[in-house]
């Protein structure tokens, strides 16, 4: 049954997939200019040429079907705006770095996030909860690309202790990591804590507490298994928002990943990386969302036996 | 499982509100802005686009409150007009989502069984996507075009409406008073408008008012990458991206139109909040 589950979730994806691209080639299509209308103005038949080339002349349907095609054999075109490279090379070299940023910055939200939601819901309408909760409050209203500027003015231009951008040492990271992380930590703390606080009004919990467990365990433990259900399942939409806001983030502090890949495919109408990155994202977030949901069946023996919900 | 209105409790629902300092406060305070933003053509110091290279960016003082831009434009000015378009972007793009998300789940609930389970699956799916994407593409294929802007994000945030709207009409499809009328033979239209509309109302307004921050966010958000609102027009999310290019030197530029966008998206949380605190009691139990 398990086994059934996935593979019907796995096959779910391939039209889901099929559908971004046919939807992104025509809106791609659709942006006025072409790739090579920028810079110096070429004599046209050096134009038409590098369009019989790359196959820009033929008309789109065709093109869309030769680009499927091509893509079932796992090629995504060559560039057109870096010529001589692939975007499967372009993507590729701009993965790790991405991956690296949105995985410090989940971690990050993690470990801020759940337990200071934790630590609020065990003492709820205190300082203790409302101190945190209003500080959270302010984390989702005070969006990354206010943080980061923020950041960048405080960290790197007054105190001088981060480079305000670049890549390539761990110092590089932090400013990016830490803005992303804590827009995503704020939600996952508000969450945590109505969820754990519902959890602690259960039986279950008065009777940890009543059997003599310390009181870090009760919670840690008792409520906050039960508890976390939920905040599993928004890990889903937290990896959508940690794509957007890398997008803001990497141009922000000119980290060379993907989301900025994608902001410069747009203004160079480069029309094979924008489909590329578009993919990537769908199949990774579509991904994402599957082992949150395998994740949450493993967690809870009933949502599995239960089997989607 | 009822509906929140079912049992009229509006009257007790707009008390609940109004105990509710902090919601009733940011209820003013969003009125206050709205109708600044609103009349800015008529209140705004100077107007939005004038130029002044001679003055320069000059920090604030007596005749700029919150200084002017490198091109010696009021920033003061900038933001009441940015405002107008955040707040309409805002407005219009969740009118959109609203008709959008309500006609879908009423549809889908109204049908009910794989119907139902189809078309609520296809939202599951489209919200794991990277919508984002899909938006900034259309914002620069119908590029300055602003109420192309409100279609695209509007067209992405009806997700969860559609979604809780769903719930509910499965809750109302079989209520006795809309069983009922269906047995008197009223029409589906008539039904839709007798009966599901006003007892959704509640849940509607309550969700439009938490969908506004959100596409408010999506604008500024495209715009702050450069690929939304284009000058001579403004909007908070640019003003923000213009203030980040030259912090350094001119930190009054990130920081007013920072501030006054954060302060919009509490208030709005704040009046969200507190909207389903007191008219849906059983959502902030949940």
């Amino acid at each position: 049954m398990r086994y059934g589950y996935l593979f019907t979730r796995l096959a779910e994806m391939l039209p889901v997939l099929l559908i971004v691209v046919v939807a992104t080639f025509f809106l791609a299509h659709a942006v006025p200019g072409g790739p090579f209308e920028k810079d110096r103005r070429m004599p046209p038949e050096v134009k038409k040429r590098l369009e019989e080339y790359y196959g820009l002349d033929k008309p789109l349907p065709s093109q869309l079907v030769t680009y499927v095609g091509n893509l079932c054999k796992g090629d995504l075109g060559p560039s057109l705006k870096y010529p001589g490279w692939s975007v499967n090379e372009i993507i590729g070299s701009r993965i790790p770095v991405s991956v690296q940023l949105g995985l410090s910055a989940l971690l990050l939200a993690i470990l801020i996030g759940i337990p200071v939601g934790v630590l609020a819901a065990s003492r709820p309408n205190t300082w203790l909860d409302r101190v945190p909760m209003g500080f959270t409050l302010l984390g989702i209203c005070v969006p990354s690309f206010v943080l980061g500027p923020l950041f960048a003015l405080v960290f790197a231009l007054g105190l001088g202790w981060f480079p305000p951008c670049g890549w390539g040492s761990p110092i590089h990271f932090v400013l990016p990591a830490l803005t992303l992380g804590i827009v995503t930590a704020a939600p996952l703390a508000r969450l945590t804590r109505g969820k754990v606080i519902e959890a602690g009004n259960q039986d279950y919990v008065r009777t940890a507490r009543a059997k003599g467990l310390p009181e870090g365990r009760v919670w840690f433990v008792h409520a906050l298994r039960n508890g976390i259900l939920p905040v599993v399942t928004y890990l889903g939409p937290a990896a959508a928002g940690l794509v957007s806001g890398s997008f803001v983030v990497e141009s922000l502090f000119d980290v060379p990943g993907l989301g900025r890949l994608f902001v410069s495919s747009i203004i160079n109408r480069d029309f094979t990386l924008i489909l590329g990155t578009t993919l990537v994202y769908a199949a990774a977030l579509l991904v994402l969302n599957l082992v949150a949901d395998l994740a949450k069946a493993a967690l809870d023996p009933r949502v599995a036996r239960g089997g989607d919900r | 499982m009822s509906a929140p209105t079912a049992l009229g409790p509006t009257e007790t629902g707009w008390q609940r509100f109004r105990k509710d300092r902090a919601a009733v406060f940011a209820a003013w305070f969003l009125l206050a802005i709205a109708a600044a933003c609103l009349l800015s053509p008529w209140i705004a110091p100077y107007p939005y686009q004038k130029q002044d290279l001679a003055l320069g960016a000059v920090a604030p003082c007596a005749s700029h409150w919150f200084g002017t831009d490198i091109l010696g434009r009021d920033v003061l000015s900038r933001l009441l007009q940015g405002g107008a378009v955040s707040l309409g972007v805002g407005l219009v793009a969740t009118v959109v989502a609203l008709v959008f998300g309500v006609l879908y789940g009423v549809v889908a609930g109204q049908a009910g069984g794989l119907v139902e389970r189809a078309m609520m699956r296809t939202v599951d799916i489209l919200s794991t996507l990277p919508l984002t994407l899909i938006v900034i593409l259309c914002m620069v294929v119908f590029g300055q075009n602003i109420w192309m802007i409100f279609l695209a994000v509007g067209g992405v945030s009806w997700l969860t409406m559609s979604r809780i709207i769903c719930t509910e009409t499965v809750s109302l499809k079989n209520r006795q008073f809309v069983e009922v009328s269906v047995a008197l033979g009223q029409s589906k239209v008539g039904v839709f408008t007798h009966h599901y509309l006003p007892n959704l109302a509640g849940i509607i307004a309550i969700y439009a008012t938490l969908t506004v921050p959100g596409v408010m966010m999506l604008e500024a958000f495209v715009s702050f990458l450069g690929l939304g609102v284009q000058a001579p027009m403004t909007s908070w999310g640019l003003m923000i991206k213009d203030g980040a290019d030259i912090m350094e030197e001119c930190p009054w530029l990130l920081i007013a139109p920072s501030v006054v966008f954060a302060l919009t998206l509490l208030s709005l949380n704040f009046v969200g909040d507190g909207l389903r605190d007191a008219f849906d009691p059983r959502a902030s139990k949940k």
